[in-house]
């Protein structure tokens, strides 16, 4: 064989193996799909990853199917805009995994709220709360005194 | 040539020209065409007037994704902008909102009430844009838009590049602690695709936030959309965001 011809074959069986290997490794569904070649190029078969994600948080309704005492309870309160899921945590696959929630009691967690912060253009101005919260009861839990189902006064503990 | 001969090329003319027909590129046309063939386009809508920054939609945002609680990496925060008398704009996210705010101090600076103009929260997620720049950049088609308009990315084809994070003008993209791939806001595609909302949208107290389908003209999102006076993010920059805000102030970057 002729030496100038070698760099030629060589040449070949290199982009023959580029294009062998790149059949076996990019994914069978990768192609450009409905946004065009810019925005659509990927492999269709990953929207099923991000569709088969598992959701966490169920909602209020799910809670009210073995709680309805306590759900009927807070929506009877001005916390009813409060989803259960935000300071009991969520359900996932409760009562089975996790079989208990651990609940939010902290202090930091009404504050997020109850801090008054006088900002006039915005919503947390309306809100009640303190202006200087370490001057009532610090180091004491909210909820070992207030109810946060029933947080008016007269749902004191 | 004879008559049967004539039509045997033509036929195999025609079936050739179909198949290859089959494999060209798709014009952006065509493409736009294929994108409208879906009835939905995801669109976001953010009441600044209504956020109070309790950070409770940041907390279920980092539970529901998994994206490791005390990382410094979030999909969603929470921005608080203090506008002061003498021109001075402050504003901070510490860990960015998700433990709401609890304090006045902004900036490590303690602000006088009587000096305030204006102070408001301004949540942020994706803006899923219509031309993500993110989605441009990426050398591998590993993040890509979908039909409905959102913009995902593949874990097991992203090579870790970083170009996404740098392309986004909003930075709303980061590297997943754990997997070390390029991480963002997918509107909860796992939630709005199997009938429930956003956790963001269901854990605010407030309805500060809202999504809806752009494409159903009977969406209140889309109503208020196309009926009220609404902002977006950058929109200098061409990219097409579909977070859409009720009462965004100039100083909002």
């Amino acid at each position: 064989m002729s030496h100038t011809w070698k760099p030629v074959f060589v040449v070949l069986a290199i982009l023959a193996a580029i294009f062998i290997a790149r059949t076996i490794i990019v994914p069978p569904k990768f192609g450009i799909w409905e946004s065009g070649y810019m925005y659509g190029w990927h492999n269709k078969a990953n929207e099923q990853f991000w569709l088969n994600y598992k959701a966490k948080y169920k909602g209020r309704d799910y809670c009210n199917g073995c709680h309805p005492d306590k759900y009927s309870a807070i929506m009877n309160s001005p916390h009813a805009i409060i989803q259960c899921e935000d300071c009991h945590g969520p359900a996932i696959d409760h009562p089975d995994n996790p079989p208990k929630l651990a609940i939010d009691k902290s202090r930091a967690l009404c504050l997020r709220c109850h801090v008054k912060l006088p900002y006039p253009t915005s919503h947390r101005n309306d809100l009640p709360g303190f202006l200087n919260p370490d001057e009532h009861n610090p180091g004491i839990e909210c909820v070992s005194c207030h109810n946060p189902h029933s947080p008016v006064l007269g749902g004191m503990r | 040539m004879n008559r049967r001969k004539f039509l045997k090329i033509i036929g195999g003319m025609a079936a050739g020209a179909g198949a290859i027909g089959t494999f060209r590129f798709l014009a952006p046309g065509e493409a736009e065409a294929l994108i409208k063939s879906s009835n939905i386009r995801w669109a976001f809508l953010v009441d600044t007037y209504k956020c109070v920054g309790c950070g409770m939609c940041v907390k279920a945002c980092k539970l529901e994704n998994g994206i490791p609680y005390d990382a410094p990496v979030t999909r969603t925060w929470v921005e608080r902008y203090v506008i002061l008398k003498d021109g001075d704009v402050l504003a901070d996210t510490p860990k960015g909102a998700r433990d709401g705010f609890t304090s006045p101090v902004t900036e490590g600076r303690q602000v006088n009430p009587a000096d305030i103009d204006k102070a408001f929260f301004v949540p942020k997620l994706c803006n899923q844009c219509d031309k993500p720049p993110c989605v441009q950049v990426c050398p591998v088609g590993a993040t890509y838009r979908t039909a409905q308009g959102i913009v995902l990315v593949d874990r097991t084809w992203c090579i870790g590049c970083g170009y996404c994070i740098m392309a986004c003008p909003y930075g709303v993209r980061f590297f997943h602690p754990v997997y070390h791939t390029a991480e963002k806001c997918t509107f909860c595609y796992h939630r709005i695709n199997h009938g429930m909302t956003t956790a963001c949208v269901q854990a605010c107290p407030f309805d500060a936030r809202k999504i809806g389908n752009l494409k159903d003209p009977n969406d209140p999102v889309t109503k208020v959309i196309m009926t009220e006076r609404v902002a977006v993010l950058k929109d200098e920059y061409g990219t097409k965001p579909q977070v859409y805000y009720i009462g965004l102030d100039r100083n909002v970057r």
